[in-house]
């Protein structure tokens, strides 16, 4: 251990921290918003849509993101079309490409956890919501969404984490967030263990950050105080999130 | 693919077992951690949780990295020459690693989801403690675990790609190197893609299989 090497890591990665929090934020967002409409067809839609949704999810999470990663990377540039559209110019650089592959991927898991959120929404709720004489899109906006919602918290704190954990597969494609800058750093000194050790601790100071900030929200948002249920719910926190899924009957 | 598809066939053997070792080791560290995190009077509780957050938290990309290249360091100097560690072997760590971390919090679980009632009947028969969690806890508990347990596999192969980045000749490095040589990355990367979703599906169908045959008891 050289206690000043450790020093100078400490130093130089945290300037990577800007863009593993850009790429996991942006890739979150555009995910969320992707899976907001994906989860309502894959839970309601009539049941070819519904397949087709889960064909979607089923080989995005089946696959390695890094396969999806190279997949866009390297493999797009070889369909002459794609070169020579408009779209090159963003598809050839690597933060794009990372961020859109995140972007699939974070979609693919978002739209599941939400998709089992509302199948456990009460029928009941609905038929009240219903009976009330609101529209569709009123149910499914004020009603449905809101506690399917609370009910994804926590797997979807899963989902945050796994994001973060995640973005380090963008030093493949050159990009220099923390891990890239670490592998360079190791590469210049040679010294792996000072250098890893530092990058992640400030990944586990992130995903732990993430963890609070989703426990947080769930206590702001819960409406019923089971003890029982909230130790469930630190327990599913817990695990990565690969749940099966099922074709609808 | 040219003379590629035999190569894909052996880098799926490497992938497969490569996942199936440090799955098993992983199973058999996590259920020797869990054990001793749920045990009354346990004295590494909060080392098992230490260990279990901080592998929970950190990317596998780079505990992976950490143990290629701090084990090839750490290696020759135990040797006193230059050692490298092979690419295997620092999977099968790294992947244990992070698999037991996970198993560590699934079994856990389980165990804490087996009613106390059962143990106290156990302990009133009689039975120590080795007994206890053989007969009794066990059973149980494995039963409870099995769905999320079987989620851990299907990550673990996913993340069996992540060591092809430090050179381990599996799926993903074969698709790199014949993406390379053919100049026909989208055809190499979808093979990969196929072949990784072949071996997800196949675990999903056993675990499925094995739930059906094992359902939780009294439920």
């Amino acid at each position: 251990m050289n206690l000043s090497l450790m020093f100078e890591a400490m130093m130089v990665l945290p300037s990577g921290i800007g863009l593993t929090l850009t790429l996991t934020v942006l890739s979150l967002t555009a995910g969320f918003l992707l899976s907001v409409p994906l989860a309502f067809v894959r839970a309601f839609g009539r049941p070819s849509l519904s397949l087709a949704v889960l064909a979607y999810t089923y080989v995005i999470r089946g696959t390695p993101m890094l396969v999806q990663l190279f997949l866009l990377y390297y493999g797009l540039g070889q369909i002459e079309a794609v070169r020579a559209s408009a779209f090159w110019v963003v598809l050839r650089d690597p933060f794009w490409c990372a961020l859109f592959a995140f972007s699939l991927n974070s979609a693919a898991h978002t739209t599941e956890i939400l998709c089992r959120g509302l199948q456990s929404v009460p029928k009941g709720v609905v038929e009240a919501a219903v009976a009330l004489g609101l529209k569709r899109l009123q149910i499914a906006r004020l009603v449905i969404f809101p506690i399917a919602f609370r009910i994804s918290l926590p797997a979807y704190g899963n989902e945050v984490v796994g994001m973060i954990k995640g973005s380090s597969l963008a030093s493949t494609v050159t990009l220099l967030e923390i891990t890239g800058m670490a592998r360079q750093l190791v590469s210049s000194t040679f010294a792996p263990y000072e250098i890893f050790i530092v990058a992640g601790a400030i990944y586990l100071a992130l995903t732990t950050l993430a963890v609070k900030a989703t426990q947080f929200l769930e206590r702001r948002l819960s409406t019923d105080d089971h003890p029982k249920r909230r130790g469930k719910v630190r327990f599913r926190l817990a695990l990565p999130n690969h749940e099966i899924t099922t074709p609808v009957p | 693919m040219g003379g590629f598809t035999a190569q894909f066939a052996a880098a799926f053997m490497v992938t497969v077992s490569l996942g199936l070792v440090s799955g098993s080791l992983g199973t058999v560290i996590g259920l020797l951690l869990a054990m001793s995190k749920s045990s009354p009077a346990s004295r590494f509780k909060a080392a098992v949780t230490g260990y279990t957050t901080v592998v929970r938290g950190v990317p596998e990309l780079l505990i992976i990295l950490l143990i290629y290249f701090g084990g090839t360091i750490f290696a020759s100097k135990v040797a006193g020459r230059y050692v490298e560690v092979n690419a295997f072997t620092a999977g099968v760590i790294a992947l244990t690693v992070v698999f037991s971390g996970y198993a560590t919090e699934v079994f856990r679980g389980a165990i804490a989801a087996v009613p106390a009632g059962q143990t106290e009947a156990a302990k009133s028969l009689g039975l120590n403690a080795w007994q206890r969690w053989a007969f009794v806890i066990g059973p149980q508990m494995l039963r409870l675990a099995l769905p999320a347990y079987g989620n851990l596999w299907i990550s673990l192969f996913k993340d069996t790609a992540l060591v092809s980045i430090v050179g381990l000749t599996d799926i993903m490095r074969v698709a790199f190197v014949g993406a390379g040589s053919l100049r026909a990355p989208l055809t190499f990367y979808l093979a990969a893609s196929a072949l990784y979703l072949s071996l997800t599906t196949i675990t999903l169908l056993s675990i499925r299989l094995a739930e059906r045959r094992y359902p939780a008891l009294g439920r």
